[in-house]
């Protein structure tokens, strides 16, 4: 497995995302849907919690238990469910309550791989820009040098 | 509108992105930003403006060479924010391509017990 991740910014209230995965799309999406599956990799290797009531209208929570010691808790609502190939979900980080963000996730299979592009859209600027504000706070500065290596995947 | 939402919008758009790209690796005059694109030196212009009143590029003093420079700070701020983001969803990604590969080899072995 060794699919980069594609990372662009469609607008200014928008971040989309692009990964392809080498197994079926019924598969990848149950992934998603299942917190027998969701705890295997959400929590990017760190213990998770994890509650899904997989229907419109249900909700999800998902607790990354860090090894630092913090617990990060994030929640959301699930707004719309065609599977294997649609899901549209409210996000939301407790440690910044009130802002929330919609993401749009669209499964697509070609020759038995599946493609996952999630667009995330801010409600408003100043959520967008707060969100900035939580990521400058974790400290993961660019470097000058790496900013000419980032900026074509800025596309 | 914010700065913020100045600096996005003037990343908003690959003719910008591919000048500030060309601009990371030195200064340069319009003329020679020009040259990569099919479009007029007037073009150009207006997307340096944009670039200029975003904060992301200073231009020089001298009428005639007024070679255009980087300035890092706002893009730093949206970099890191997007790096943020692309390094809690490489990671993420990356376990769930493993389990699912773990899960679908599984599932070959059931197959074949059956058999």
């Amino acid at each position: 497995m060794t699919d980069d991740l594609k990372v662009t910014l469609p607008s200014d209230l928008e971040i989309r995302m692009e990964r392809v995965f080498d197994a079926p799309r019924a598969l990848v999406f149950e992934a998603h849907t299942k917190c027998e599956h969701v705890k295997h990799w959400w929590g990017r290797g760190n213990p998770l919690d994890c509650e899904i009531d997989f229907r419109p209208g249900g909700s999800y929570r998902f607790v990354e238990h860090a090894p630092d010691g913090g617990d990060y808790a994030f929640r959301g609502e699930y707004l719309e469910i065609q599977p294997p190939e649609r899901i549209v979900q409210t996000f939301e980080y407790e440690g910044a309550p009130g802002q929330i963000c919609v993401e749009t996730l669209e499964f697509t299979e070609e020759d038995g791989r599946t493609t996952i592009s999630s667009v995330t859209r801010f409600d408003t600027r100043e959520q967008r820009d707060s969100m900035v504000d939580a990521g400058m706070q974790d400290g993961a500065r660019q470097s000058y040098e790496a900013l000419a290596a980032y900026l074509p995947k800025l596309r | 509108m914010d700065k913020l939402s100045e600096v996005f919008g003037a990343l908003a758009d690959p003719t910008r992105r591919a000048i500030l790209g060309r601009l990371a690796q030195g200064e340069a005059t319009v003329n020679q930003l020009a040259e990569p694109f099919p479009i007029s030196l007037q073009a150009v212009s207006k997307h340096l403006k944009v670039l200029e009143r975003a904060g992301l590029i200073t231009r020089g003093r001298q009428a005639q060479w007024r070679p255009c420079r980087l300035e890092a700070g706002p893009l730093r701020e949206v970099a890191g924010w997007v790096a943020d983001y692309e390094r809690f969803w490489q990671q993420r990604y990356d376990r769930l391509g493993e389990y699912l590969e773990h899960i679908q080899n599984s599932a070959a072995h059931e197959e074949e017990r059956d058999d």
